[in-house]
């Protein structure tokens, strides 16, 4: 069970939060939709304090972090129990995909090296891309980078994964395989939290579907609900827009 | 204008060449340290820890702000006569000491400037898996870094192997203290010099050489 509770984030640059609360149930798969800055992604970023949340609290299984008073080990622990695909890929630049994938199971999990390559290799040919596991991240195209990006997220058997933007920074002919990947991940009852402008995607994926707007939660409900009859106006207005 | 007498040049080869080991041994135990240093002290300036950042400024200040030669003569003839535990410093290892201190303050600046070059995606990336910050540091941050500072740092190198020379001025009979013992000797000055300068050149050149196949090294994660 994941709860956040008046997720705050008011200084410092990039939009704002305002006092989000959440509940995520295990297995359930969020999209959070919504206009560009309105602070979906910094809503992810501050999860796991890749932005630093002001005040809230963040409770990820036994571990509740009080944004106010975030210690660094705690902080550090709550990572451990997320994990987050980037936009922009963000594959370790010096390392191989396998690398990518093996390098938080030895450094951070410590896992024999024999495990965490075994796992590795597991998630290669789940991912689609045992041939190119020796391969460096400027090898690859931006769908497979993020392919592997997904991958090393997988490894991690986080309580919680968080998507930002994942297909934003594809080109089109990449977008499919990354999103048929994120089917299968969510087949695999993996919690997830996404945020994404793919809604045909979002209305087959989602249990729940969020609609953000200047920072905060305006409307949620089932993808069905959201998408065919949403509430408020301001859900309207932004779903005409991108329809 | 005389003739060359190269038959002395030819002799004096293998004596010089005889002092490589020491002029090179300087070097690498003076990179080695100062690389050691410099990255302490660039890690300290990324970081900024309130406590020491503004001794590393003065460090890097006063080492890149002051002559080598006037810094080995402080250290050499001047702090033994204030710290009287330094009498027994010999002239080797005064000059290594004088050359790690200078040449890590400016390796410090450019390996901050390479660490604050690694893309911010990488940092949030290591973070993300739940690094530490030395994790980071080390597994993914430096080794990046290194590629972006191994041009400059080669230069250091270079840079430092020259600077032994100045070691001669310690009391050191290195490559450079040899040939000025051996000119005066023979009064053959033009051709003595001519000849460490060429065997110093060519010490260079195979540096240079080295320096392509170690950056093309750095470099194979980062070519399709």
């Amino acid at each position: 069970m994941i709860e956040v509770n008046g997720l705050t984030k008011g200084f410092g640059q990039g939009p704002v939060l305002n006092g989000i609360d959440l509940m995520i149930e295990p297995g359930e798969r969020i999209v959070v939709i919504g206009p560009s800055g309105t602070g979906k992604s910094t809503l992810l970023r501050c999860l796991n304090f890749l932005d630093r949340p002001e005040a809230g609290t963040i409770r990820v299984g036994d571990l509740t972090v009080d944004a106010a008073k975030a210690t660094k080990t705690q902080i550090l622990a709550l990572r451990r129990r997320t994990a987050f695909v980037f936009q922009n890929y963000a594959l370790f630049a010096n390392k191989t995909a396998r690398e990518n994938i093996t390098e938080a199971l030895v450094t951070v999990q410590k896992k024999p090296r024999a495990e965490a390559e075994a796992r590795a290799n597991s998630i290669l040919r789940e991912i689609g891309l045992e041939e190119k596991s020796d391969s460096y991240p400027a090898a690859l195209s931006g769908g497979q980078q993020q392919r592997v990006g997904i991958g090393r997220a997988m490894a991690l058997d986080a309580q919680l994964m968080l998507f930002d933007e994942p297909t934003s920074a594809l080109d089109p002919e990449w977008v499919g395989e990354v999103l048929d990947l994120m089917r299968r991940v969510a087949e695999q009852h993996q919690t997830m939290l996404i945020v994404t402008h793919e809604m045909q995607f979002a209305r087959e994926i989602a249990d729940r579907v969020i609609f953000m707007e200047d920072g905060r939660i305006v409307e949620q409900g089932p993808p069905e609900q959201i998408f065919d009859d949403p509430q408020d106006a301001r859900t309207k207005t932004f779903l005409r827009r991108v329809r | 204008m005389r003739a060359l007498d190269f038959d002395y040049m030819l002799g004096l080869v293998p004596v010089l060449l005889g002092y490589v080991p020491l002029t090179l041994g300087m070097a690498l135990a003076g990179m080695a340290l100062a690389l050691v240093l410099a990255s302490l002290l660039a890690v300290e300036r990324v970081a900024k820890l309130p406590a020491l950042d503004p001794l590393v400024v003065l460090f890097i200040s006063f080492f890149r702000g002051t002559p080598l030669l006037v810094q080995l003569f402080l250290f050499y003839y001047g702090l033994p006569q204030v710290m009287s535990f330094l009498t027994q410093i010999n002239g080797v290892t005064a000059a290594i000491m004088g050359l790690t201190l200078h040449f890590s303050a400016y390796m410090a600046e450019s390996i901050r400037a390479a660490i604050t070059g690694v893309d911010r995606s990488q940092w949030e990336a290591a973070q993300a898996v739940g690094m530490t910050q030395s994790q980071m540091m080390a597994r993914i941050v430096l080794p990046q870094a290194a590629r972006i500072a191994a041009p400059t740092l080669v230069n250091y190198f270079i840079d430092m192997i020259k600077g032994t020379s100045l070691a001669f001025t310690l009391g050191v009979t290195e490559m450079m203290g040899a040939t000025q013992k051996e000119a005066a000797g023979s009064f053959l000055y033009f051709e003595a010099f001519l000849v460490v300068a060429l065997i110093y050149w060519i010490i260079v050149e195979a540096l240079s050489f080295a320096q392509r196949g170690l950056e093309a090294h750095l470099n194979r994660a980062f070519t399709r």
